[in-house]
């Protein structure tokens, strides 16, 4: 009887039990509480670039009847033609009432400057154009587009927006008429930067960041995967391998900025490589990313079991065939997520670009790795700086580009990792 | 093994062959982030309209832009440089020894700095000198004016009691801007000018007066928002008793939401800053390398751009993006040099 009593009192929980539960109950709840939190924190990241960036895949156009008129097209090169004044007049004609110069220059501000390139390459593509009149749709100005999407409050005084009273009875008229709508907005995929919020165009930094993480990867990986294969496999162990190990776990750790500078140094200053370029940018990305895909690479071959090396040295391999035909396929995957991690790193950074002249204003969309151009981080940096309101969900939308593309590599390196993963 | 040698073979005809492709089609400029916003606006409508490339701007600052500029002649530096001030005497001393003798000096226009806060409260009524009180590390003390002490205003109203009971809280561009260079030669510098203690030591002291005129006060009162002016706007909208220092062009594009505190009676609009009765503007100017001029392609076709009526007047584009343009006869002055690539006297 006294047995099971005891029993009894042992199974009932102390206060020092209850104290420990409860210890473990609070720090569990600690610990979902601050994974709430950066929870919260991305989704309320994702939100504002979002809500903020959707709408800077839509742009608003307007519709013109231009006359091409012939005498305008007597010089003997096309490109010199009066294409300003083309849409001006096509703007006069639709609103005959507006006789005054101030009046005037309020309606022609309605129009994209980017509205006679278009009449330019029109005319340029299609001679035979000269002497119709044509219905063209053109972009409107950025004012205009921040109104139809509601990003300037109709409501505010005249003298607190940007639009006048005026312009928005046209634009009114305009919509009414169904001369203004808004449609999805191609130019962004296709033009390079701008000044001009509704002309700028996010393809010359994606060509950019293409063609410089194409040369950071084709030199990088080789680089990278042959000295861990050597300091790993065939390097004696010796004072002067340790010193080189330890020197590559301090490059993984050195500011990025750092290597921007040995950049200047030595590809621009040294070797005379030209500014700007995504050669230059993607040499000292390369110097950045090695000692990453170097670490990623020997920790694969590590991870290797010895009797595999072992079998194959057996049966009479030598130790390169060792290496390349048994080792090195069984740690590829994990390199491959080393390399991918290391772009993606590399897509994102804009420090040590800067000191390489990559942050810059350039129009034309790069065609090689010699011409001048941009990056998407650093078109990011430049639009949010830019005065224009337009610019904002430039730089919202050209956010979640960088990041479609950041996630796209990482879920990559995920992906490889769980397909070829061997688990001994 | 293999590849590593084949990649070594790679690199060594990358070292090689480089300086052999340096060519360069197109115009380099680099220079101040003030200027920026104006010569990408003329290098677009140059580039799409003459069908030549369009230049290349980077934006490193006045200083950085001349260091580049001045460090030789060649394809390898830049062709311009903007620049937020004139060039100094040392900086052309640089471009002589590296053998940078012919620079042409183009003046484009103004900027206003302007001093701005939210819609939402009234507009701050200011003098250089209040503007002086307000940001000054060292004041002179109001009991006994011949000496200074660190500044002990808290709030507007104890630097004027004309102005409003709220805290002083300005946010304002670092010191390696050129806005806050020109920012404090302009207005903290005329205003402790006013004060005679200050201005004697102009004389005796010239090292303590550059101290106590331009050093902008370190207690939490100025608060340096780095180099992003939207990020400025966007802070004074969300804090309405905050004040904030940035170039005309930025209160131009968000006229709706802010307003210019008004400085000695003179509100900084475009006509005001234009006709020069707005205190805290200055010139924009740009530098041209002569010996590049027939070398690098599109260079004459961008100077004339730049100088057209178009862009630079009046009516012009770039009054447009907020550059406040010179006075008929200064534009006319500026486009002959720049017709006839007049260089600067380099004494």
């Amino acid at each position: 009887m006294n047995s099971i009593e005891t029993t009894s009192d042992l199974l009932k929980p102390t206060t020092r039990l209850k104290r420990r539960y409860r210890v473990e109950r609070w720090f569990k709840r600690l610990g979902l509480t601050a994974i709430a939190l950066s929870l919260s924190f991305v989704a309320f990241l994702f939100f504002t670039i979002f809500s903020d960036g959707y709408t800077a895949f839509k742009q608003s156009y307007i519709e013109l009847e231009v006359h091409f008129a012939a005498e305008e097209f007597s010089q003997e090169k096309l490109a010199n033609a009066d294409y300003p004044g083309l849409v001006k007049h096509a703007m006069r004609t639709m609103f005959p009432e507006v006789t005054s110069r101030e009046g005037k220059k309020f309606l022609y501000s309605l129009i994209s400057p980017a509205a006679a390139y278009t009449l330019q390459n029109m005319v340029e593509a299609d001679p035979k154009m000269i002497g119709t009149t044509q219905k063209v749709w053109v972009l409107a100005d950025d004012d205009v587009d921040m109104l139809m999407k509601g990003k300037i409050d109709r409501s505010l005084g005249e003298g607190n927006r940007r639009v006048r009273d005026i312009q928005l009875a046209w634009i009114d008229r305009l919509e009414s008429e169904n001369r203004l709508e808004t449609r999805f907005n191609k130019t962004f995929f296709t033009t390079g930067d701008s000044r001009e919020p509704e002309l700028a165009g996010i393809l010359g930094a994606v060509k950019g960041s293409f063609f410089t993480l194409l040369i950071t990867l084709s030199l990088s990986f080789p680089i990278g995967v042959a000295a861990a294969v050597y300091l790993e496999e065939f390097a004696p162990e010796n004072k002067w391998t340790d010193l080189i190990e330890i020197n590559i776990n301090n490059l993984a750790a050195v500011p990025s900025i750092i290597f921007g500078l040995l950049g200047l140094a030595i590809f621009i200053n040294f070797w005379g490589l030209p500014r700007s370029t995504p050669m230059v940018g993607g040499l000292v990305l390369t110097l950045m990313t090695l000692p990453t895909i170097i670490i990623a690479g020997r920790a694969s071959l590590k991870s290797v079991p010895p009797s595999i090396r072992e079998a194959a040295l057996g049966v009479g391999a030598s130790k390169m065939q060792t290496v390349t035909h048994h080792v090195l396929p069984l740690a590829m995957p994990g390199m491959l997520t080393g390399t991918i991690i290391g772009m993606a790193q590399a897509l994102g950074e804009t420090a040590p670009l800067l000191m390489i002249g990559m942050v810059a204003f350039i129009v034309d969309v790069p065609g090689g790795i010699t011409d001048p151009s941009a990056v998407l981080p650093v078109q990011i940096y430049l639009w949010a700086d830019s005065p224009e309101r337009g610019f904002t969900e430039k730089t919202a939308a050209a956010i979640m580009i960088l990041l479609t593309f950041l996630i796209a590599m990482n879920s990559l390196a995920v992906f490889l990792r769980k397909k070829f993963e061997i688990k001994w | 093994m293999k590849v590593t040698s084949i990649f070594v073979a790679g690199a060594l005809t990358l070292a090689l062959t480089a300086p052999a492709m340096a060519a360069r089609d197109y115009i380099s400029i680099v220079g101040s982030s003030t200027v920026y916003p104006f010569a990408t606006v003329v290098a677009e409508q140059f580039g799409k309209t003459s069908g030549s490339k369009t230049p290349k701007i980077e934006s490193t600052g006045s200083g950085g832009g001349f260091k580049l500029f001045c460090s030789g002649v060649g394809v390898n530096f830049p062709d311009i440089t903007n620049s937020s001030r004139a060039i100094k005497a040392s900086e052309m001393k640089t471009c002589a020894d590296n053998g940078v003798t012919e620079i042409v000096e183009v003046k484009i226009g103004y900027d206003g700095i302007v001093l701005a806060n939210s819609k939402t409260v009234e507009a701050l009524k200011l003098t250089r000198q209040d503007i002086f009180l307000a940001l000054a590390k060292e004041v002179p003390d109001p009991a006994n004016p011949e000496k200074l002490i660190a500044n002990p205003y808290k709030t507007w109203k104890d630097v004027n009691s004309a102005l409003a009971d709220t805290k002083i809280e300005v946010l304002g561009p670092p010191p390696t801007s050129g806005t806050r260079d020109a920012f404090v030669e302009l207005a903290m510098e005329t205003g402790a000018d006013t004060f005679p203690v200050i201005e004697g030591m102009k004389k005796t002291d010239k090292e303590g007066y550059k101290r106590v005129s331009q050093t902008v006060r370190e207690d939490g009162a100025y608060i340096e928002a780095g180099e992003n002016d939207n990020l400025i706007v966007q802070k004074l909208q969300a804090n309405p008793t905050a004040v904030g220092i940035f170039g005309f062009s930025f209160l131009d594009q968000n006229a709706d939401v802010l307003h210019g505190s008004i400085i000695e009676g003179e509100e900084p609009n475009f006509e005001g800053i234009a006709k020069g009765a707005y205190p805290v503007s200055r010139p924009l100017f740009f530098y041209v390398k002569k010996a590049h001029v027939d070398v690098i392609p599109g260079i004459k076709g961008y100077l004339a751009e730049f100088t057209s009526e178009k862009a630079w007047g009046e009516e012009g584009y770039l009054a447009d993006k907020g550059m406040i343009p010179m006075p008929k006869e200064e534009r006319q002055l500026f486009s002959k040099n720049v017709a006839s690539l007049k260089v600067m006297d380099m004494k």
